[in-house]
């Protein structure tokens, strides 16, 4: 009994070292790190239910744009080849798995595969988790499209975290805003959102912006169903029984286009008109199942809401001719994140073909202006972290010839308009009746 | 008075929707004793099957609206016999009389290796197929609209419910069933071929779960992780009824689709909690379940 | 008190892996260090296994650890590390002495479902509480040890070698749990619960001692998750995470004490490579991999070692 008991114990030792030895033999078959080539690792989800409408978009605009850039085919600014002359790798992370485990994730991209800047990060609570973390190891890291509005108020002093998406507060402002302009009789308004950080606060902007900006509407019901549900038969009897002329959701993928169908078939969003702050990103999925009308968001001027420029034209074609789909607005957003990165790091003043160091970069990103697919990007928020952009919202039209959704009476709003400034809390800005917003 | 009746349409829809899902789960569950995680798979893989081809046959015109609903139902079944032959002949009869739990965690390996089997074949990318859904219409029922689909589904369920539950009580195939559901070894020791009611029950159950997500595909966007999203669901539904029993599972479904939706109408704050709230009520109350067996201990 | 060899040698990996930690790339010991935490989980699952009971919400635990420790530095300005951890483990002894009064009248498949439910209630109440995030959940704030702060850089490593000694303490502990009489006696219910009774012993008291221990052992895996990821969110309550500490209980097995350890280190080392070289399929990896270990070691990796000491002595 000792005796076996003895050479069992022998083993699990001999196996941990051996694991460790593994561990650390397959870390050092990594040897990319000093090739001399620009490395960005990007996160964005390819498994579950976000990988359809947002991750398998952002990831591709990363190749198309990374294999132009390499290419040198982008137009100027952006014609200088890969990152200040180096050649761009991508190394490609599944966000699926919950925020401790993109943490490890996190840390093993910059300290085992050594990326020279990390790019991604769609879920609110991954951006919250990696923030600490990237500011700790010294890591260039810009979120791309989280829009949670605690990030800058928890990482109150950021180095090397940038975003380049803007804050979820936008969308609701911007579309109350929308609802002032276009629908300014309306009296009662509802609302379905996902039941988890994202719908909430969506929520709680959205309706303290309407208190503010069309004090006569009513909130006559609020529906919070479980995300991912898909069925939402029991919510949309719920809603139709109050009778509502808006209904406001921040739905998002598989659940918005279901909500969207089911609505439609049950005669709700013809007599209610849908306000959807995520809707641009089904556009070409809609056809004839959305009516005509339905108010639409791109969470920015990005997808259909995006300016006619030449960066964006080759960014349409590019990714058109490689994925046969125009790109939504995810895509534009992860093309952003990289234009802006390599904005930076050209500006970093350092020789060209050089990397520089994330500090250098952090440097020039920081308050920095850049050209973008969605127009000009400004820096102008959070001490130069958080890029200020406008927001556009337009009504959903559907061409049965070309069978082609699209939109119009487009509104845009700019930045100043939408954007709390500096030191203010989006909620309370909104409150006190968004003080110093500057509307065109 | 308008919303007690939506709760009784709602709550009714959204039951027979759980029962489609649940009723795969409980047969195999039953008869087998596999509590199967990869049931939800299942679900998936027939909301893909028919999302792809029905959406392909709308799309392109093919043929008449009526062929398109046998469509989606011919694929369903099609999709459920041969995913399910293939996982019971390849894999699982190699691992009958195994513990209870380790067949659990064999159906939790199938689940993950499902997921990224689906996603090679389909990708991420949404499917949308709501023709069958749209063409058929809506009601308008003392006020309140509701989809044409809706109702069938609701005909549906009831149908098979009704014919699932004769063909287990009205019939000699049922009674050999119920003998091995009763006691394995004894109705082996009377000649029963068990390991052909596996596989019957196997596949018969995979098809319920295709057939579940064909019918549910064309009233919602296809995704990936879909299926994961519903097992649980139908685990609750399955233990509220009591394992294994189909009249369990349709009262269990209809508890939690009439309480849902009672959540929904008058307390969506609460509407989160009411599935798990009502399953550990039950089971605090009858731990085996609504309809579930005492079974015997044996010493 | 008198070390066994068994405990020796568990104590003596400790210190090398300790001492590893210091030479060791600084992503590997994060990785050690979230793995040795899932193990603590992984440990309460498998004490429960010992008494043929699976839960399928160990979460709830692992969940009340990490919220606790990462809400009494958010609200009480608490940053002692070993202070928090007790107040984690506190909060989840208290849970689980009522819980478990419930749940000890459940076996089998019923125990799990009930377990996930009341896992998956948590999960619900977190979604709700804005205060706390929501799903977004919140950071954790920095950790002291009595009076002492690491250096910028050198809490990763800090933690890393607290979390050994703690693995190394809790895996002697638990080897003599295991031992000793009501170790033994949950082994006695998984056989037969019937004959345990004539024997004039109540499986329920036992059952009731070894839910609240485990749910102890869990609550300290939580805490050291939340001090190590720096961020908690309610997904650690969800079904899913349940499922997984499982997995790696059964990729283990329940023969030794060392088991749950090796399996979780594996666990993190097959999933971070997985996802990095086959972004897109890397549930399948662990999938198959999973089967295979059911196939050929239905024992779990441990029968691995058993396997080889009785060709070794035969």
């Amino acid at each position: 009994m000792n005796n076996s008991k003895k050479s069992m114990l022998k083993h699990p030792l001999a196996f941990a070292i051996t694991a460790a030895g593994l561990a650390l033999s397959l870390s050092a078959s990594v040897q990319a790190a000093e090739n001399g080539k620009f490395r960005i690792g990007v996160v964005t989800f390819l498994s579950g239910p976000a990988a359809g409408p947002f991750g398998e978009p952002s990831a591709n605009a990363a190749k198309v744009l990374v294999e132009g850039l390499n290419k040198g085919q982008l137009p100027a600014p952006y014609d200088k080849i890969g990152i200040n002359g180096a050649e761009i790798e991508v190394v490609i992370i599944d966000e699926a798995g919950g925020a401790a485990k993109q943490v490890e994730e996190f840390r093993n991209l910059v300290q085992r595969q050594k990326v020279d800047a990390v790019v991604g990060y769609i879920s609110s609570g991954d951006c919250l988790a990696i923030a600490p973390v990237a500011e700790e190891l010294g890591a260039m890291t810009v979120f791309y499209d989280c829009g949670t509005s605690q990030l800058f108020k928890e990482d109150k002093t950021p180095q090397y975290v940038f975003r380049t998406s803007l804050d979820a507060a936008v969308d609701n402002i911007g579309a109350a805003r929308y609802l002032s302009k276009v629908r300014p009789d309306a009296q009662k308004v509802a609302g379905i959102q996902q039941n988890y950080a994202w719908g909430q606060d969506s929520w709680s902007d959205f309706t303290h912006s309407m208190e503010q900006l069309m004090p006569k509407a009513k909130v006559v019901e609020s529906q919070m169903p479980k995300v991912f549900q898909g069925q939402y038969g029991a919510e949309i009897s719920a809603i139709s029984v109050k009778r509502p002329d808006i209904i406001h959701s921040s739905f998002w993928g598989g659940d918005m286009e279901a909500l969207v169908l089911q609505a439609n078939a049950r005669g709700l969003l013809e007599d209610a008109t849908a306000v959807l702050t995520c809707g641009e990103s089904a556009i070409d999925r809609y056809k004839d199942q959305a009516p005509n009308g339905m108010i639409i968001g791109g969470r920015g001027p990005f997808g259909a809401f995006a300016p006619d420029n030449a960066l964006n034209r080759w960014f349409k074609d590019q990714y058109q001719t490689a994925y046969k789909t125009a790109p939504t607005y995810p895509a534009s957003k992860m093309a952003q994140a990289i234009l802006g990165l390599k904005h930076a790091a050209e500006n970093a003043k350092v020789e060209p073909g050089k990397i520089p160091a994330p500090l250098e970069i952090a440097k020039a990103f920081k308050g920095a202006t850049f050209e973008s697919v969605s127009g000009t990007v400004k820096m102008a928020r959070a001490d130069g972290h958080q890029a200020m952009q406008g927001i556009a919202y337009g009504e959903y039209q559907y061409d049965p010839a070309s069978k082609k959704g699209g939109v119009q009476n487009v509104i845009a709003f700019s930045g100043e308009c939408v954007t709390p400034p500096d030191g203010t809390t989006a909620l309370d800005w909104i409150k006190a009746g968004f003080p110093g917003a500057q509307c065109n | 008075m308008m919303s007690l009746f939506a709760v009784l349409i709602d709550g009714t829809i959204y039951a027979s929707w759980l029962f489609l899902v649940a009723a795969g789960l409980t047969v195999i569950y039953g008869v087998m004793r596999i509590l199967n995680m990869a049931h939800g798979s299942f679900y998936a893989i027939g909301a893909y099957a028919a999302a792809s081809l029905v959406g392909w046959y709308f799309n392109n015109g093919v043929g008449p609206v009526w062929a398109g609903y046998l469509l989606m139902l011919g694929c369903a079944l099609v999709a459920g016999l041969i995913v399910g032959l293939i996982i019971e002949r390849g894999l699982l009869r190699f691992m009958y009389g195994r513990d209870e739990v380790l067949m659990v965690i064999i159906t939790y390996a199938l689940l993950l290796i499902l997921e990224d089997t689906m996603k090679m074949i389909w990708g991420v990318n949404p499917y949308f197929a709501y023709q069958p859904y749209a063409e058929m219409g809506r009601s308008a029922l003392a006020g309140l609209k509701v989809s044409n689909y809706d109702l069938m589904l609701v005909g549906i369920s009831l149908v098979l419910g009704l014919g699932l539950w004769l063909w287990l009580e009205r019939t000699h195939q049922g009674k050999v069933l119920r003998a091995v559901i009763h006691d394995r070894e004894v109705a082996m020791a009377m000649g029963v071929n068990v390991r052909r009611m596996f596989t019957l029950v196997f596949v018969l159950g995979t098809m319920l779960g295709t057939l579940a997500g064909a019918l549910t595909a064309p009233a919602i966007s296809v995704v990936p992780g879909m299926g994961v999203e519903v097992i649980v669901l139908a685990f609750a539904v399955v233990v509220i009824g009591g394992m294994g029993s189909i009249e369990g599972a349709a009262v269990g479904a209809l508890l939690v689709g009439l309480s849902r939706a009672a959540a929904v109408h008058y307390a969506p704050e609460f509407e989160l909690f009411v599935i798990y709230g009502v399953m550990a009520l039950v089971l605090a109350v009858r731990p085996q379940g609504l309809f579930g067996r005492v079974l015997a201990r044996k010493i | 008190m008198r070390l066994s060899k068994t405990e020796l040698i568990l104590l003596g990996v400790a210190v090398l892996l300790a001492a590893g930690g210091v030479i060791a790339p600084q992503w590997l010991v994060f990785l050690l260090t979230m793995a040795l935490a899932k193990a603590m989980v992984v440990q309460g699952v498998v004490m429960q296994m010992r008494a043929g009971l699976v839960t399928f919400g160990q979460g709830l635990f692992f969940c009340v650890g990490g919220y606790a420790v990462g809400m009494s530095g958010h609200f009480l300005n608490i940053t002692d590390l070993a202070l928090l951890l007790l107040i984690g483990v506190g909060a989840a002894v208290l849970l689980a002495m009522l819980l478990g009064l419930l749940m000890t009248r459940y076996r089998e498949i019923f125990f799990a479902m009930l377990s996930l439910a009341f896992s998956m209630i948590l999960y619900g109440v977190l979604v709700k509480s804005s205060a706390l995030g929501s799903t977004d959940g919140f950071n954790v704030k920095a950790w002291t040890l009595f009076g002492w702060t690491p250096a910028s850089g050198q809490a990763p490593l800090a933690l890393f070698i607290i979390i050994v000694a703690c693995s190394g303490l809790l895996a002697v502990l638990l080897h003599r749990y295991s031992r000793s009489s009501a170790g033994m006696m949950c082994e006695a219910i998984r056989e037969n619960e019937v004959r345990v009774e004539y024997l004039g012993q109540s499986p329920r008291w036992v059952l009731y001692m070894n839910y609240v221990a485990a749910a102890a052992v869990s609550a300290l895996g939580g805490g050291f998750m939340a001090l190590s990821a720096g961020h908690i969110d309610p997904e650690m309550a969800y079904w899913i995470t349940s499922g997984e500490f499982v997995f790696i209980a059964l990729l283990g097995g329940t023969a030794h004490v060392a088991a749950p350890f090796i399996a979780a280190i594996l666990f993190a080392v097959v999933r971070t490579y997985a996802i990095e070289l086959v972004p897109h399929s890397w549930q399948m990896i662990l999938g198959f991999t999973l089967l295979a270990i059911i196939v050929f070691l239905p024992k779990g990796l441990w029968s691995l070692f058993t396997g080889q000491a009785r060709r070794a002595k035969a």
